[in-house]
């Protein structure tokens, strides 16, 4: 009981404490944060004529739950697989803990504390959910070839590594999953077993990318509440989502992309009244009234668009 | 006619030196496509390097037996790695792609006329076994036994080739056992799987997959030795496309990604083949089927095993030893 209440004074403390960080924040986009775990510079990324990615500057703050929103084709995920070493960037620079993380491949990311998950989950379907988990322990002495071959030199560790598995399995609820293969679990069970996978790196930024797609509403709760606890365990949470009810329930601060670029940044109680969002998400002139002489001009062109159809007709 | 001789060589091929050169190949073939999901249609450019690399060795440089078998396995590591470096780091039906030319392109410098003086063109090399036949335990004769009335005799330096094959295949084998039960086979699984997810767990893919790539391919470069070993020749045409695909073919009858499986496969296959083969010649020879002759017959008994391999895909697609839940699971 007591330790009950201790726990639950952390994890309040915790969220205070990334409210009380962003409090009197500005909203402009690229606004700098005191306590910044990962900072983005300049990232550019093209397909042949088409800039998917342009983002000046964006901080994020360490121990918070960052949300990336923005509409689709924004450039989220792109911008995701970046900064993770999943694609190459054509320019631009980014610090993790300060270290410079551009041109890192995408497995020496990870081993640095940066572990992503996927839109489209990736359970590794033909091995067992035990297996999934235990693959994600790092410096395992039994990868390499040779000593792989000896069993008596990599069983202790894996014996760690299994008890490490089991314990986030049953926080996950899925330890009486443990013997079945990933490929026979549900799409929300896949995105349990992601996100614990994704822990046994112990990593110190989690990126998210639509922690909630093809969730069904009961397993939307129990996520939302792993993804809390990610922040009371002290890791950083990145995370992509296009549902806004689960942006306002977890998120600290919400970062907004349209187009490539960070076009805003606030709470996410005010964001979405901000008018860059409403602009990005409905477009610029979605209220503005027509005046008298647009209307005219629309009338008259629909009617010679009528009149070319009805003469291409009759020429027949 | 002949039950006595079909069964007797049916009997034999389970065990003989086919099965056995196979058998090597095709766990290489399993180690790349059953448990890396490696596509490697070149497995008989391993094989090949490895006999030539013996072949040339003894008969054109001079050389002792044991430094044609170390260059063989050097040169299959190598291959391995040329074929990978490009490669691996794109998706895998480049591999396929680029495997299936370096292995006809090897053939065809194998049995090109302008290196003739070297591989000894379509006619390949010969007499280069003696150093291993040397270290031969078994006195000269026949060494076997009768079941009931059919006869099971192997010459003395078949059985020296088999017994050694089979030696080797039980230390692969065993060394497969070994490494996929540990965490370096937990990746290459894994890899198998989903290269992104693996890489997004901090693996170095392409290392892993190398690894797997040079490993497959040396186990495969021993089918290359017995080969040459057991004939006492090589010939750059053996060592052809369809080759590679007999290995597919066996280990996907014995069940990817399984230890036995490709062990299991190669027997089956052979014995199948050798049984088709003389049942059919047989009758054709006895009158019994007289609408082809006896060239056709050894034509048509692939014909009768690709009828297998497609009633084996559906019926049991996971193959003998493989796990249907597996095959279900794949729909992706």
């Amino acid at each position: 009981m007591h330790a009950e209440t201790t726990g639950a004074t952390a994890a309040i403390d915790r969220r205070a404490a990334a409210e009380a960080v962003f409090k009197d924040m500005a909203r402009d986009p690229g606004v700098p944060k005191p306590d910044p775990i990962l900072v983005v510079d300049d990232v550019v990324r093209r397909f042949g004529g088409l800039t998917a990615v342009d983002v000046k500057h964006v901080e994020v703050q360490r121990g918070s739950i960052t949300a990336l929103i923005g509409p689709n084709g924004a450039g989220k995920t792109t911008f995701f697989n970046q900064l993770t070493g999943f694609d190459t960037a054509d320019s631009g620079t980014w610090t993790f803990n300060g270290k410079p993380m551009n041109g890192v491949p995408a497995h020496k990311v990870a081993r640095r504390g940066m572990v992503r998950t996927f839109q489209l989950t990736k359970a590794l379907s033909r091995l067992t959910v035990l297996e999934n988990m235990r693959l994600g322990a790092q410096h395992q002495k039994g990868e390499n070839f040779w000593r792989a071959l000896i069993p008596g030199a990599w069983r202790r560790q894996e014996a760690e590594i299994t008890e490490r598995a089991e314990e986030l399995l049953a926080r996950f609820k899925l330890d009486a999953k443990r013997g079945d293969f990933a490929g026979s679990l549900s799409g929300g069970q896949r995105k349990l077993l992601e996100m614990a996978r994704a822990l046994m790196v112990q990593p110190e930024l989690v990126m998210l990318d639509e922690p909630m797609a093809g969730v069904n509403p009961a397993l939307t709760q129990s996520l939302l509440g792993h993804v809390k606890d990610l922040r009371e365990q002290g890791m950083t949470v990145l995370f992509v989502e296009h549902d806004m009810d689960m942006v306002r329930d977890i998120s600290d601060w919400v970062i907004v992309m349209a187009q490539g670029t960070v076009i805003a940044e606030g709470p996410p109680s005010t964001i979405m009244s901000d008018e860059r969002v409403i602009d990005a998400y409905l477009g610029a002139h979605h209220d503005a009234p027509l005046s008298e002489s647009e209307l005219e001009a629309q009338l008259q062109d629909a009617e010679a668009a009528l009149e070319a159809e009805i003469e291409e007709e009759t020429q027949k | 006619m002949d039950w006595i001789t079909i069964f007797s060589t049916t009997i034999k091929s389970a065990v003989g030196v086919e099965t056995v050169l196979y058998a090597l190949a095709a766990i290489g073939i399993n180690i790349h496509f059953g448990y890396t999901g490696l596509l490697n249609f070149g497995q008989a450019a391993f094989m090949a390097v490895a006999g030539y690399g013996l072949a040339v060795t003894v008969t054109v440089m001079g050389l002792p037996f044991w430094v044609g078998i170390v260059i063989g396995l050097v040169a299959a590591a190598i291959l391995a790695l040329l074929m990978g470096i490009p490669t691996l780091h794109l998706r895998a039906d480049y591999l396929a792609i680029v495997t299936i030319a370096v292995a006809e392109i090897i053939r065809l410098v194998f049995r090109s006329v302008a290196f003739k003086d070297i591989f000894g063109g379509s006619d390949g090399q010969r007499g280069f076994s003696g150093g291993f036949q040397a270290l031969n335990p078994f006195p000269e004769g026949d060494y076997g036994f009768n079941l009931g009335p059919i006869p099971i005799f192997f010459p003395h330096w078949q059985l020296w080739v088999m017994v050694v094959g089979w030696l080797l295949i039980a230390l692969c084998c065993f060394i497969v056992f070994l490494l996929m039960k540990s965490p370096w086979g937990r990746v290459l699984k894994a890899i198998r799987e989903d290269e992104d997810a693996v890489r997004s767990l901090g693996k170095n893919v392409f290392s892993y997959k190398m690894q797997s790539l040079v490993l497959g391919g040396v186990i495969g470069c021993l089918g290359g030795f017995v080969y040459g070993l057991a004939y006492g020749s090589v010939q750059p045409d053996v060592f052809g496309t369809e080759t590679t695909f007999f290995l597919y073919t066996m280990v996907i009858l014995g069940g990817a990604a399984r230890v036995f499986g490709p062990v299991i496969g190669a027997m089956l296959f052979w014995v199948l083949l050798v049984l088709l083969n003389g049942t059919l010649s047989e009758a054709v020879a006895a009158g019994v089927i007289t609408f082809i002759d006896t060239s056709q017959a050894g034509a048509l008994r692939y014909v009768f095993v690709g009828l297998g391999l497609i009633l084996l895909l559906v019926f049991r697609p996971q193959g003998i030893f493989g796990d249907k839940r597996e095959i279900a699971i794949d729909a992706r």
